[in-house]
């Protein structure tokens, strides 16, 4: 490990990897302090830059702090204006924006910030013993277990969409499947389902197809409802950043909690920042006694650091499956895998292997953005709030512009612009129905990989008897199906008790 | 009906007609002896999809749901409070801009796309607004041309 660590910084410390790491936080900060504009979509706006880099250990450092930059923006407005620009941020606002109605705007980004770094960097060192762990046992999986694996993930991401959204996740996903299987057929490379159109032989872009999903939408949101886009006219004053040692000492131990519950919260997939902060503070002000408890809500420092530090080891977590099973647990981390594919790395358990340069890399490049994040970001904070004054007039055409411009140099073809805005416009549709998008993006990445270990583990055991013969590749398919059927099973539960009926009954 | 209901019929009728064309998939007849075909994965998801379309459409509405209603999401029963034909003519103008990239060239098609949709989102002092913009193009048509060196043809057909 120690090796690996090694390589890590000498990989990570380059003039141009710590120039990345820098630019890629600033740029997250500032666009992710935007309100509606979440890491989902600044990721994606910052593909083809990536990708143009031509490294993959560089380009995924880059990414990473646009992903950590952006978490640390959307906190900041949520503080700031109480408009999260990302759902993982909302309960940060529970207790941030009180403060900065108190005065104490300073205060509370200060913490917010500290608390990040504390998450970001146990995250990263829970990061480091988990994946190689977890990656010398995923080094066993035949590609029988991968297609089962990839179930699972698909199934996890669909089971924890949310209460009642669990059909409508597993539709978003067969229909991200669905767009994975236009182009060309597995193992035959014989084109398929491109309805005779040259464009469509090489299948949909992935740049395209998530700029159309987040980055679009949002911006439609927000030229739809004036309200969402607001600032509310809040003082922006951020006087006073400093922190006394007795609110550190207070907020501590609810940073050493929630920085491992949240990592291990990140590690499942489909459960990622969003629900890590929420359960953070809850977990929290259930823990907290007397007058600490009644100050949840109204402005307590626990009450912030606690989502703070859940979301941004949730983070760090995510990347988990990421890099070692090659399965992304939740949207962010699936465009981070569109990005290493389309730079010729096969995240999975042999990435580690295959360029250990890129897996220590980007650990270290974590701890390097936690870092700059706190000295470089925080005393910059004034200043970068206030771009949070920029009247929207200015602000959506310049997001538009950079959406399409995105797809635009990924592919060099204007047909894809016009693919852009058609699936764009559906996404809105989909989104106004309440249809999670995130379980279709996923879908649409794991399709062809999914359907060429099922083709290989069909070809080798000449049928799909595999499915039961192997021990291993049944327990996941098992726990796949079991994923679904959870919620709906949990909502009978709770039916059922709202009527009084005891379990068992 | 509610959307989402609506929304699944047509998954269902997408997945009707993309189920068709994965049964009748032409097979090469060397195909025809493997166990694994191109179309097989295709079948079933066009089964799965239709499966699934069916429990949205006959699953009842579930209660709303609190973490949504925090972030202050978009809900179609509010449509009629929202700039839905500022929204339509952004996307119209965003078509246009896709067809007029490559024969107007890069520069004044986004000057003029930034300062369309600026005018058609309210904004109405040009004497900011197009400086902005055509300062903002220059900067993103160099750094996308000098430091990711991809072509962008900067100007209209009859000049370069």
């Amino acid at each position: 490990m120690l090796e690996g660590i090694l390589l890590g910084l000498q990989t990570a410390l380059s003039v141009q990897n710590l120039l990345l790491v820098v630019a890629g936080c600033l740029i997250g900060t500032l666009i992710g302090m935007l309100p509606g504009l979440g890491p989902m979509s600044i990721i994606a706006i910052m593909i083809p830059v990536a990708i143009n880099i031509g490294d993959p250990a560089a380009a995924l450092i880059l990414l990473a702090g646009v992903y950590y930059g952006a978490i640390f923006g959307g906190s900041t407005s949520s503080i700031l204006i109480n408009a999260p620009g990302v759902a993982g941020t909302v309960a940060t606002s529970f207790d941030g924006y009180p403060m900065a109605r108190q005065g104490k705007a300073g205060k509370a980004l200060t913490i917010a910030a500290i608390s990040s770094f504390a998450g970001g960097t146990v995250g990263a060192i829970l990061l480091m013993g988990f994946a190689p762990a977890l990656s010398s046992f995923a080094l066993l999986f035949h590609s029988a277990e991968y297609f089962a694996l990839m179930v699972v993930g698909l199934s996890a991401i669909a089971a924890f969409a949310g209460t009642g959204k669990v059909a409508k996740a597993l539709m978003m996903t067969v229909i991200g499947l669905v767009l994975a299987t236009v182009g060309e057929s597995a193992l035959f490379n014989a084109p398929r389902f491109t309805m005779g159109l040259l464009d469509l032989q090489s299948g949909f872009s992935f740049v395209t197809l998530a700029m159309a999903l987040f980055a679009l939408p949002e911006a439609l949101y927000l030229v739809l409802d004036p309200k969402r886009g607001s600032t509310g006219g809040a003082s922006t004053a951020i006087k006073e950043l400093r922190v006394t040692r007795e609110e550190l000492r207070k907020i501590a131990p609810v940073v050493g909690r929630q920085s491992i519950q949240g990592f291990l919260i990140g590690v499942m997939p489909g459960a990622g920042a969003t629900i890590a902060s929420f359960l953070g503070y809850a977990v929290e002000r259930n823990i907290a006694k007397g007058a600490d408890q009644e100050e949840f809500g109204k402005g307590s420092i626990k009450g912030l650091a606690a989502p703070e530090t859940a979301n941004n080891a949730a983070c760090t977590g995510s990347f988990v499956p990421l890099l070692t099973l090659g399965i992304p647990g939740s949207g962010t981390t699936a465009i981070l895998l569109g990005a290493l594919i389309a730079l010729n790395v096969n995240p999975g358990p042999r990435l580690m292997i295959d360029n250990p340069s890129v897996f220590w890399a980007v650990i270290i490049s974590m701890y390097i953005g936690n870092i700059v994040l706190l000295v470089l970001n925080l005393p910059l904070i004034p200043y970068i709030a206030r771009l949070l004054t920029v009247p929207r007039n200015y602000l959506i055409p310049f997001i538009l512009f950079f959406t399409m411009i995105g797809a635009y140099i990924g592919q060099n073809n204007a047909t894809e612009l016009l693919l852009l805005v058609g699936l764009g416009v559906c996404a809105t549709i989909l989104r106004f129905a309440d249809f999670p998008l995130p379980p279709l993006l996923i879908g649409f990445i794991l399709g062809g990989m999914m359907e060429n270990n099922f083709a290989r583990a069909v070809n080798l055991t000449d049928g799909v008897a595999f499915m039961y013969e192997r021990p291993m590749t049944l327990t996941l398919l098992v726990i796949g199906l079991l994923l679904i059927f959870l919620p709906a099973y949990r909502r009978r539960r709770a039916r059922d008790l709202q009527k009084g009926v005891a379990p068992g009954d | 009906m509610a959307l989402d209901k609506w929304i699944a019929v047509v998954f269902i009728v997408i997945s009707v007609v993309y189920g068709y064309s994965a049964f009748t998939y032409p097979l090469l007849p060397f195909e025809l002896n493997m166990s694994f075909l191109p179309n097989t994965m295709p079948m079933v998801l066009s089964v799965l999809g239709i499966l699934f379309a069916l429990i949205i459409i006959l699953t009842p509405k579930p209660k709303a749901d609190p973490e949504g209603e925090a972030l202050g999401d978009i809900s179609v029963s509010r449509l009629h409070e929202y700039k839905v034909g500022q929204a339509l003519a952004l996307i119209g103008a965003m078509i246009l801009y896709a067809l007029a990239l490559r024969p107007i060239g890069f520069i004044g098609a986004t000057t003029l796309f930034l300062v369309g949709t600026g005018w058609i989102l309210g904004e109405r002092k040009l004497h900011i607004m197009i400086p902005v913009a055509l300062v903002g193009t220059g900067l993103i048509w160099f750094l996308v041309e000098q430091a990711l060196g991809i072509f962008l043809r900067p100007l209209p057909w009859f000049l370069s």
